[in-house]
């Protein structure tokens, strides 16, 4: 009894250290080869014509390096980040959404190498600033995309309106969404989140953050009043979210002809694979009380801190970002280059699409500084219920987790 | 065999047994040798992952490298203490889980319990045609992998799919289910006319939510989950109670049809308190199971719609990978566990006790009967 006690506990004891062993090993694991380490591309693709653009891009330069890389799409970016972190394995090359970005760059996953990068005074200044982080410059942005409104001009023409009657402003918006909903069509349709509905409260003249950021202003006058704008529509069934609509994103609501017009960004042309007949317009967001308003969004090539490719990765990402390559993914699946020469390119290249850079002139990037996605996440999920729910109570409770977020992460 | 060839039986004998040498020493030895493989893979699979989980849960650990290095530091219960008692939305959300979770087991536990009992007598009749092929029809569901039928689920359910057009033919309009967050009991209170966060129930109560939202009962989104999982597992107890039924000797029933008991009598008076043993079993399987639900989450809507659906697990999982708050995701998951453990406890004492005293009462009455007609028998004498 004895005796098979302390083989008892050997065993146990051989167990647990060479468990122990293969959790910390992580850091130190792996031979690092001398010269041409194949590299990994982690991305969060739109679908195949990005995933194929990017892994045609990496192809061309690991074939100039003599090299091999691996594009994988993510079916869940954030979670497979994660993930790799945790597990000491990151890719070596990867998008870093702009939502995201704060809270990893405050974690120090990320390696600040955008300062030293011969290009890094090309891109939009708006785009430097939303990958900057306690004023450092952390990861050059691939491509940017505000949002617009887009028409299914099929639609648009059996509802008898013409050029001239695209919406301005609020007023008009609600005539047309009015005139487009039919028993089948909704006029409206976009996500219940605050990547949509905040351009509402900014076009009210509201905004989340005070202008020196220090303070959150979710609950002012302004704000309810893009947010009831927004319950006004949906109340009047003019506008309807996509899972009402039985689809995944108002893109697919637009293309099944379940919406009329829609609230996207350039991305929407990916819709011409599995939609070919559809035929749409793209104009400005129409303007609120408070003037135009539209969102900025960017993903960043991001690159973990400490990368042993990072030598690699960073001639990688200079090849990536360079005017033609980017003007190259443009055309592929549609994203604006976030390099001001080549985005003036493209909009002369892509006339159809030049109200997307034109909204960039007024373009604000929504917020996300560390910790505020969360909240986001709590403020999108009562957005959901906006039809029934008070604009009011829904900003007084965004007010109050969103400054405790914020002193959290100032406190830092 | 003949005698002859038995191996001297002396052997074997009790005697020479616990004796070091022998064909049998070591013999403890081995076994160990023997089930060291299983040892050391359940010690690094799961023992191991639920030490550096209790680890992860008191620590800072930030997700990055191994949460073993000298980096991260202890931090006590403060992980806990900001899901449990911060005021803000990490407290929220977990009493968001927590409420959302409750509704769904008060309505699935009893329901597949009485569900799976119910097909169980039914495909144990000895006069059922088919029989076999209800049991596997029944059994079905609970063998085809649920990310399977949660997605077939998601069509039946969809705003335009099969189950609506079925409302919409008997005239009534169906609800668009996974968007429509409105608790059960809400809806049916605003039947009776009352409103939203009626007076003296709106404040924040518990977790940081009111009691009105404690109330709310599940969404009508969390009520295609509970659908869901009622048709996936009852036929997986359905299994347990089918063995225990057949257990059940054909003479108890005689006794009690000679006794003059009905066939509802029986089931109540007779079969029931039979199957005890197997409905501790499902009750608890089935317990554990709800609390821990996940994957159909996971699949429909990850907490959506306005996180109706989001229960401790998947929030668990969202706060660790998603928010990188790897501390509270994994003291999200402890709470769970002590919850879980808690309750499993709670029903082994309310279901066993009173088993014991069933059993218990009528013997010491036996007993105390016989002492005192031994005691009058000894005073007569």
């Amino acid at each position: 009894m004895n005796n098979s006690r302390k083989w008892g506990a050997a065993v146990l004891a051989i167990g647990m250290v060479a468990g122990l062993a293969a959790c910390s090993s992580g850091s130190s694991g792996g031979t690092a080869s001398t010269t041409n380490k194949p590299l990994t591309i982690l991305i969060g693709s739109s679908g195949a014509a990005e995933t194929k653009a990017v892994q045609d891009a990496s192809d061309a330069w690991a074939k100039d390096n003599k090299t091999k890389v691996t594009v994988t799409a993510a079916s869940d970016l954030t979670q497979q980040l994660g993930q790799g972190f945790s597990g000491g394995n990151p890719p070596d090359l990867f998008y870093m959404s702009w939502d995201q970005f704060q809270t990893y760059a405050s974690k120090k996953y990320l390696e600040p190498y955008a300062a030293n990068q011969a290009n890094k005074g090309a891109f939009y200044p708006a785009l430097t600033k939303a990958f900057t982080y306690k004023s450092k410059f952390y990861c050059e942005p691939k491509d940017f995309s505000t949002l617009g409104l887009i028409i299914n001009s099929d639609k648009w023409a059996a509802a008898g309106l013409t050029a001239s009657d695209v919406p301005k402003d609020w007023a008009s918006l609600e005539t047309v969404a009015k005139k487009l909903t039919t028993a089948d069509t909704v006029g409206l349709a976009f996500g219940a989140e605050y990547a949509r509905i905040g351009t509402f409260m900014n076009q009210a003249g509201g905004s989340l953050l005070s202008k020196d950021g220090k303070k959150v202003t979710a609950d002012t006058a302004e704000n309810i009043a893009g947010l009831t704008e927004v319950k006004k529509l949906a109340t009047a069934g003019v506008l309807k979210f996509p899972s009402a609509l039985d689809s995944g994103w108002s893109g697919e609501a637009l293309g099944k002809g379940k919406a009329a017009m829609v609230i996207e960004g350039p991305w929407i042309s990916g819709l011409k694979g599995d939609y070919p007949n559809l035929k749409y317009t793209v104009a400005e967001l129409p303007a609120g009380p408070g003037g135009k308003s539209t969102f900025t969004f960017s993903n960043c090539w991001g690159i973990p801190a400490q990368s042993k490719t990072a030598t690699e990765t960073e001639s990688l990402v200079k090849y990536l970002t360079s005017d033609a390559q980017q003007l190259k993914f443009s055309a592929a699946f549609g994203v604006i280059p976030s390099t001001e020469s080549a985005a003036k390119t493209y909009a002369t290249t892509y006339p159809d699409n030049a109200p997307f850079v034109k909204g960039n002139n007024y373009a604000v990037s929504p917020i996300a500084f560390a910790g505020a996605a969360s909240v986001i996440a709590d403020f999108n999920s009562q957005l959901e219920g906006i039809a029934s729910g008070d604009p009011k109570a829904i900003l007084s409770a965004l007010q109050k987790n969103l400054q405790s977020a914020l002193d959290t992460a100032n406190g830092k | 065999m003949s005698t002859s060839t038995l191996p001297r039986p002396a052997k074997d004998s009790p005697r020479n047994r616990n004796r070091g040498g022998g064909i049998r020493s070591g013999e403890g030895r081995f076994g160990w040798l023997f089930t060291a493989p299983a040892i050391v893979i359940i010690g690094v699979f799961l023992v191991l992952p639920i030490f550096l989980a209790l680890w992860v849960s008191v620590s800072d650990w930030g997700g990055l490298g191994s949460p073993i290095n000298s980096q991260v530091g202890f931090v006590g219960a403060k992980n806990f203490a900001h899901v449990l008692t911060s005021g803000g939305l990490a407290e929220k959300d977990f009493g968001t889980s927590i409420r959302n979770n409750l509704w769904f087991v008060v309505f699935v536990v009893p329901l597949q319990t009485a569900l799976a009992l119910f097909l169980a007598v039914q495909v144990n009749r000895r006069v059922l045609r088919g029989r076999s092929f209800f049991r596997t029809a029944y059994y079905f569901p609970s063998v085809t992998s649920a990310v399977a039928i949660t997605g077939i689920f998601a069509f039946l359910f969809a705003s335009s799919g099969a189950v609506n057009s079925v409302i919409a033919a008997l005239g009534g309009k169906g609800p668009t289910w996974f968007a429509d967050p409105r608790g059960l009991f809400h809806i049916i209170a605003g039947l009776f006319g009352v409103g939203d966060n009626p007076p003296g129930l709106s404040t924040p109560a518990f977790l940081e939510l009111s009691w009105w939202d404690w109330l709310a009962g599940p969404s009508v989104a969390m009520c295609v989950i509970i659908i869901l999982v009622i048709f996936t597992t009852s036929g997986t107890f359905m299994l347990l109670f089918l063995a225990a039924l057949q257990n059940i000797g054909v003479e108890v029933e005689e006794a009690s049809l000679i006794d003059g008991a009905g066939p509802f009598r029986k089931f109540f008076s007779v079969t029931l308190p039979m199957l005890r043993p197997t409905l501790f079993t499902v009750l608890t399987l089935g317990l554990i199971g709800t609390w821990q639900i996940f994957d159909q989450i996971y699949i429909l809507g990850q907490g959506k719609p306005a996180k109706t659906t989001l229960t401790p697990a998947f929030l668990a999982y969202q706060t660790s990978f998603k928010d990188l708050n790897w501390g509270d995701g994994a003291a999200i998951s402890f709470v769970l566990f002590a919850i879980i453990v808690t309750l499993t406890l709670l029903q082994r004492l309310v279901l066993r006790d009173r088993d014991k005293e069933r059993l218990d009462r009528p013997m010491s009455r036996l007993l105390a009967n016989e002492k005192t007609a031994a005691e009058k028998s000894r005073s007569i004498r």
